[in-house]
């Protein structure tokens, strides 16, 4: 059972520094063998990856499955096919479901949800507190004994300093993260997009850098008195990466992640959409500026994760007025293509660097299995396809939510097979390579 | 150097101030000059747009600009039907596309529309094939208020270009403003705004505009000061302290007009406050044109609603 032979691929696992022609062997889900040549027993079927990449698979820190409550918008079952059509193996799911993930016994529901569906492996990052109401810590332990591998009240930034200390402090005896969106409620309210010219110019009330830089300048001084793992979510402006490389420079336990959204769209791309919600996100897609800013922190090694902060809404919420329309976009099933050309592509960084991005540090961040290619490692791969395009059409989508500025985009590189526990759960159908 | 009338407009919609040339601006004023005419009639129905029918939805209040717009509308004896958020099912929650089906059940000509969510006209007029004219969308844009006030400044300075335009109050939460900045660069005019800076757009000189964060340095040799209502509902939240101390420092008061132009005009698009942002002797004074701004407004829709139907300039 799970035996596979992964042959002629070329290897790229930054965890053991690899990049060269290599055959794979799996036994029993777990990574048996990787040798130059290759021969096994006739009985174990042979993937030929002749021309493709084959990598540690790719895990997701930042999604939103959706399940419990929002069925209607995206499901575990849905959420992990996209994961696993996307190229990802693992995604972490985020607690602002309806009832929200501040108690065991939901994080134990999404955790034998996801084993049920047994595509993606499902982590659920539990709340940080009750309800995401920001007043009192939630059972953090309980939640970590039943699969939580990290807290966050994403969507609802924790704007009382002492609860966001008591929580950075409490979760180092679960040796978590506490993962934080940064945001001041206070001054990004009633703001649909980067307040700045362009907001000046269309007229959409703005949110400033600001409402996320001053939470960032906090919680890294929090993390700072009290020693917690700090990681910070989807950070999108020039001000939050500069303050993050103050923090590593002195040596706080300060990571962070950003998406393709923010290394790929600028506020003037939302300007040339007529107002589509499609481009509304949280944070908002900023100036050209902070776009280059974000593919420095990438290229300097500041960001720690690329994750896509799959965000599925309902194509009525979407249509809703551009002001009462949910932020978000649908992420999984674009974000490799869009790194792959935006980032590997355009030269900012190597594939090396990039599976760094995707998989070795994600597993480091959060402590979880896979992230390498090592024997004895489980065999989770992403094979990538670096020489195809592709054209993003969401009516392919396996998602539920097809809300995406991406549509109709045509991207150099894409997902080529996603391997779980050994078992290919996904295979891209054979496109047209140009 | 004056701008060369456009022989017709571009678009089928006139959504936004934006999107409009120096030459389709200049072809609305003149067009409107000949409806001015009509006005002074004793009979002041043209059979224009007879059979054509215009739907004027209203999901925001107004009073002012829906009759203004009624006027015009049936002085070119079109159709008329009235939507308006409180009196039909049109609510939050209904989308945009559900809007525009109802809408298109009807067959409208042109849609009338004042909304309280930037964007949302341009977002209708990419989904329906009616002309689409904006009536104030958000914090966005008021077109035909800008294009009024543009006509009304035309008409007793006789240029636009070269003026210096003080527009003063919460610039930040105000269509008008930023349709009459737009409106009035593009024409060559100098705009001022004024206000504290917690009513002020951020980066105001990525459309154009000069900043002023008191009232007194704006006005010197102003040709034209307009000012904006303060909302007294806004005064719960932050942007300042009190109306008395608004009035105190940015309020419009006979003294303070005294270092515009002698023949400086003072402009307000309406309500108006008494004692907030303009003072009573000022609003009635000899320089207001302020209710010659109604009677014109009716001349710009009129011009619109007539060269969106396809008609041309002289
Ligand atoms: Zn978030």
């Amino acid at each position: 059972m799970s035996n596979l032979l992964i042959r002629n691929g070329r290897v790229v696992d930054p965890s053991q520094s690899l990049d060269q022609g290599m055959d794979i062997l799996i036994e029993d889900g777990m990574i048996a063998r990787v040798d130059e040549k290759i021969e096994a027993n006739e009985d174990v079927p042979v993937l030929d990856a002749a021309g493709l990449v084959v990598a540690p698979g790719f895990i997701d820190i930042h999604v939103h499955l959706r399940e419990p409550g929002y069925e209607y918008k995206e499901t575990i079952a849905t959420g992990s096919a996209a994961a696993v059509a996307g190229g990802f193996t693992a995604v972490c799911c985020m607690p602002n479901t309806k009832p929200v993930n501040d108690d065991p016994s939901i994080t134990r529901f999404i955790m034998e949800r996801g084993a049920a569906v047994g595509l993606a492996r499902i982590y659920p990052i539990g709340a940080v507190s009750k309800g995401e109401k920001g007043e009192e810590l939630a059972e953090i332990g309980e939640m970590v004994r039943q699969g939580a591998v990290a807290v966050s009240d994403d969507g609802r930034p924790v704007m009382n300093a002492e609860l966001m200390r008591r929580a950075l402090e409490y979760s180092r005896s679960f040796e978590i993260p506490v993962a934080a969106h940064e945001e001041d409620l206070n001054l990004s309210a009633g703001g649909s997009m980067h307040e700045g010219p362009v907001a000046t110019r269309i007229g959409i009330r703005g949110i400033p850098s600001a409402a996320e830089e001053v939470m960032v300048a906090r919680d890294i001084l929090l993390a700072e008195l009290t020693g917690g793992h700090l990681h910070l979510c989807h950070l999108s402006t020039k001000g939050s990466l500069d303050l993050v490389r103050m923090a590593k420079r002195k040596g706080l336990n300060v990571t962070c992640e950003v998406t393709p959204h923010h290394f790929t769209l600028s506020d003037e791309d939302l300007a040339a959409s007529n107002y589509n919600p499609n481009w509304k996100m949280n944070p908002p897609l900023r100036p050209k500026s902070d776009v280059e800013a974000v593919l420095n922190a990438i290229y300097d090694g500041t960001a720690d994760a690329i994750v896509t902060d799959h965000a599925p809404h309902h194509q009525d919420e979407k249509d809703l007025d551009f002001s009462e329309a949910p932020f978000g976009i649908a992420g999984l099933e674009t974000a490799v293509s869009l790194a792959l050309d935006r980032l590997v592509g355009q030269r900012v960084i190597g594939l090396s660097q990039l599976v760094r991005l995707m998989s070795t540090r994600p597993a480091e961040l959060y402590h979880l299995p896979g992230g390498t290619l090592r024997v004895g490692s489980p065999a989770d791969l992403t094979l990538l396809d670096l020489r195809s395009r592709v054209t993003v059409d969401p009516s392919a989508f396996r998602s539920k939510s097809r809300n995406t500025p991406f549509a109709g985009m045509t991207l150099r590189g894409r997902p080529a097979a996603t391997i779980v526990g050994g078992k290919v759960v996904w295979e891209a159908e054979q496109g047209s390579p140009s | 150097m004056p701008v060369e009338a456009a022989d017709t407009l571009a678009a089928k919609d006139l959504v936004g101030i934006a999107r409009l040339t120096p030459g389709e601006i200049q072809l609305i004023l003149d067009t409107a000059e000949e409806f001015l005419e009509i006005a002074r009639r004793p009979i002041k129905k043209v059979p224009t747009l007879r059979g054509r029918t215009v739907v004027n939805l209203f999901m925001e209040p107004s009073t002012r600009t829906r009759f203004s717009f009624e006027v015009a509308e049936k002085r070119l004896s079109a159709d008329t039907l009235n939507f308006s958020a409180s009196g039909s099912s049109v609510s939050k929650g209904e989308t945009l596309i559900d809007t525009a089906r109802n809408l298109m059940a009807m067959a409208p000509d042109f849609i009338v529309m004042r909304h309280p969510d930037s964007g949302a006209p341009h977002r209708l007029a990419a989904l329906v094939p009616a002309s689409i004219i904006n009536g104030g969308d958000g914090i966005n844009e008021h077109p035909t208020q800008a294009l009024l006030d543009a006509f009304t400044m035309r008409k007793h300075l006789g240029h636009l270009d070269g003026l210096k335009v003080v527009i003063a109050g919460d610039i930040r939460h105000s269509r008008v403003a930023r349709s009459n900045a737009f409106l009035l660069t593009k024409m060559g005019a100098e705009v001022r705004f004024a206000a504290p800076a917690s009513l002020m757009p951020v980066a105001v000189d990525a459309i154009g505009v000069t900043p002023f964060y008191r009232l007194e340095p704006a006005l010197e040799d102003a040709d034209v000061v307009m000012m904006l209502r303060i909302q007294r509902e806004r005064q719960g939240n932050m942007n300042f302290p009190s109306v008395r101390e608004y009035f105190d420092f940015f309020g419009l008061t006979p003294e303070r007009l005294k270092a515009a132009a002698p023949h400086a005009l003072v402009m307000h698009p309406g309500p108006i406050n008494r004692g907030v942002e303009i003072d009573s002797r000022v609003a009635d004074g000899r320089r207001s044109v302020i209710l010659e701004q109604v009677t014109n407004g009716v001349a710009i829709r009129m011009a619109v609603l007539y060269l969106l139907a396809g008609g041309h300039g002289e």
